[in-house]
């Protein structure tokens, strides 16, 4: 079985930042990335299912400049057997509709059975980009899932639903299942997929025919104050942490 | 005037509280608003869906689940080729998003997910604010092209709109397809502990590093008699049961107190003690985001302080 996987670079932005000249950016200076959280546990789960198919390969998807075969190298070292970009000059990347319209593109390409995403990017979550790749290439998906298992072309799998409610679906193959944070502990890559990940050859697949982005950013300003509360430091040591923590709670309690 | 378009939740047969505020973000635009409700028995919703400055109720009759994403996409664009939106409103929660960007895609709609804000330029176009990078930056977005736009706003962001005196309403039939994904179980929470019940909480995150670290925490909580929560981590991880979990798919809760250890304040983690009235939180990390939306902080190794709490009870 083919299972692709699509893996961001996401950001990290301190508290403490800039923005770049024209407004619409972070300026990198403040800036770290890392490969999104839930797309390190959507490639486990596809090594998995192929290990348990018994054949087949993990392929990798990611959608931007050259910065994203960071990315997909930190993923191809977990064990996935190719790592495919895709870019073209000016990719609406903010627009969930346009990357996912390329990714699904580049993904068809491949026809495999099975896309997992991450639920969500870390850094600008719009839970968006998975059901967007499978309504562009036309097969059905299950969000926010975990615990998938593949019996024929029959995948069965968990969803989560607020306030705890967890359902049990089924679905025929191909899909496309976004997966959740922490639906499981991703393997460390052995000694030679690292090596093989840091000389992998990442060919750049370039989309057509998008359509103009539907949604722009026009300009980022720093947050203003989180929610409204004014934050009180508890000085000293963990000694007068903690005789704080019992003063509050024997005061609520 | 533009007219918009907004999709009730519907959780177990009920109008979601989401659905209020989503009309009111609607209302605040100052458009024609159109509430649509799809649901097995929608007339009985209409008199709660009956909201202050909704001027039309659509309601969709549904034989399956409200938890099926293929339906519900279905339903929303016959509902929206009926209508005739120029934005359409949704919440931004796991229902929505399950179908909201796949029915933007299908019906070539703009789509703004997770918004915090939406307004009117001087020309009457429509702007939203998406809150991004653990909340540490605003990002002011526009839709260029003339498609109308489906935004998917915060829950807990918008204020609720009011019920008021009935709204007309009509009702659509839609032939829909047989949905793609099967559902066969179902497992709601269960458990004998009640987090919604208690006035003070110690809530255990990622940062506590490992199970057997969780002894002393349990120790300290139930010597002081509060109740012991955590992040989904904890949970996932297999180091407490779910009944435990705060957040946006555990409990939400609103003590009197709750004392955040080693909880960075993930967006889905804050949707579920938000409101609680006053919030302490520990971590080594002074630049964590849990410490924009608490009253109280330390700078601290979260097992050096639980020792403290040990030797000071
Ligand atoms: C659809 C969806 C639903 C979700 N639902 C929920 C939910 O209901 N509840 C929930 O909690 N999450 C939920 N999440 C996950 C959420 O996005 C975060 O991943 C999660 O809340 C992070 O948990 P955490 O803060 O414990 O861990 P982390 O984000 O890893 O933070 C750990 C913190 O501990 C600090 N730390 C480390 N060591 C120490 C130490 N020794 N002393 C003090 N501090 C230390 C670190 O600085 C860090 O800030 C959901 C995600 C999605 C996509
Ligand atoms: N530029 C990208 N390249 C590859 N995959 C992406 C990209 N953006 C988003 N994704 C995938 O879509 C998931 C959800 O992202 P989002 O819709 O941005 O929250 C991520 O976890 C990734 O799996």
């Amino acid at each position: 079985m083919k299972v692709a996987v699509c893996v961001k670079q996401a950001l990290e932005v301190s508290r403490y930042l800039e923005f770049t000249a024209d407004g619409t950016r972070v300026d990198p200076a403040f800036v770290t990335t890392m490969v999104n959280e839930a797309d390190l546990s959507a490639v486990e789960e596809a090594l998995a299912l192929v290990e348990s198919a018994g054949d087949g390969e993990v392929v990798l998807f990611s959608a931007g400049e050259d910065g994203a075969d960071e990315a997909l190298r930190v993923a191809l070292a977990l064990g996935p057997q190719r790592a495919v970009r895709v870019w073209a000059d000016g990719l609406a990347l903010d627009d969930a509709r346009t990357v996912g319209a390329a990714l699904a593109q580049a993904i068809a390409a491949e026809a495999p059975d099975l896309v997992l995403c991450g639920v969500q990017s870390a850094d600008t979550g719009q839970q968006s980009t998975g059901p967007v790749i499978a309504a562009a290439w036309g097969v059905p998906w299950v969000p926010v899932a975990h615990g998938l298992s593949l019996s024929g072309s029959t995948l069965t799998l968990h969803r989560d639903f607020e306030a705890g409610v967890t359902e049990t679906v089924e679905v025929h193959l191909p899909a496309v299942v976004t997966i959740q944070v922490g639906a499981n502990v991703p393997r460390y890559g052995t000694f030679k997929d690292k090596m093989r990940a840091k000389k992998a050859d990442i060919p750049v697949v370039e989309p057509v025919g998008l359509p103009a982005p539907r949604m722009v950013v026009t300009r980022l300003t720093a947050a203003p104050g989180g929610s409204g509360r004014s934050l009180e430091m508890i000085k000293g040591g963990p000694a007068d942490v903690a005789a704080r923590i019992i003063a509050l709670v024997r005061e609520a309690n | 005037m533009s007219r918009c378009l907004v999709l009730a939740e519907v959780i177990d047969g009920a109008l979601a509280a989401v659905t209020a505020e989503a009309v009111g973000a609607a209302v605040a635009l100052g458009d024609e608003v159109v509430l649509a409700v799809a649901a097995a028995d929608p007339d009985a919703l209409v008199a709660a869906a009956s909201f202050t400055g909704v001027t039309e109720i659509v309601t969709v009759a549904v034989g399956g689940s409200d938890r099926d994403h293929d339906l519900a996409k279905q339903i929303a664009a016959a509902v929206i080729a009926d209508v005739a939106p120029d934005v359409v409103v949704a919440p931004f929660t796991i229902r929505s998003t399950s179908f909201g960007p796949a029915l933007a895609h299908s019906l070539d709609l703009a789509l703004v997910a997770d918004a915090v804000a939406l307004q009117r330029d001087e020309d009457g176009a429509l702007t939203a604010i998406r809150s991004i990078y653990a909340g540490r930056v605003h990002a002011e977005v526009t839709f260029p092209t003339d498609r109308p736009v489906l935004a998917l706003v915060r829950p807990s962001v918008w204020v609720p709109a009011d019920v008021g005196s009935p709204v007309a309403s009509r009702s659509l039939a839609v032939d829909v397809e047989p949905s793609k994904v099967r559902a066969l179980d179902l497992v709601r929470p269960s458990g004998d502990v009640d987090l919604t019940r208690a006035d003070v909480i110690f809530s255990i995150g990622r940062g506590v590093g490992s199970q057997e670290n969780i002894a002393a925490f349990a120790d300290v909580a139930e010597r002081l008699g509060v109740a012991l929560a955590a992040s989904r981590p904890v949970v996932d991880a297999g180091w407490l049961p779910a009944v435990h979990q705060v957040g946006q798919t555990g409990v939400t809760v609103k003590p009197r107190l709750y004392v955040a250890f080693g909880i960075s304040g993930a967006l889905h983690h804050l949707a579920g003690m938000q409101n609680s009235k006053t919030i302490l939180a520990v971590n080594t990390d002074g630049d964590a985001p849990i410490f924009g939306y608490a009253d109280l902080g330390a700078v601290a190794d979260v097992h050096e302080v639980v020792e403290q709490l040990q030797s000071l009870i």
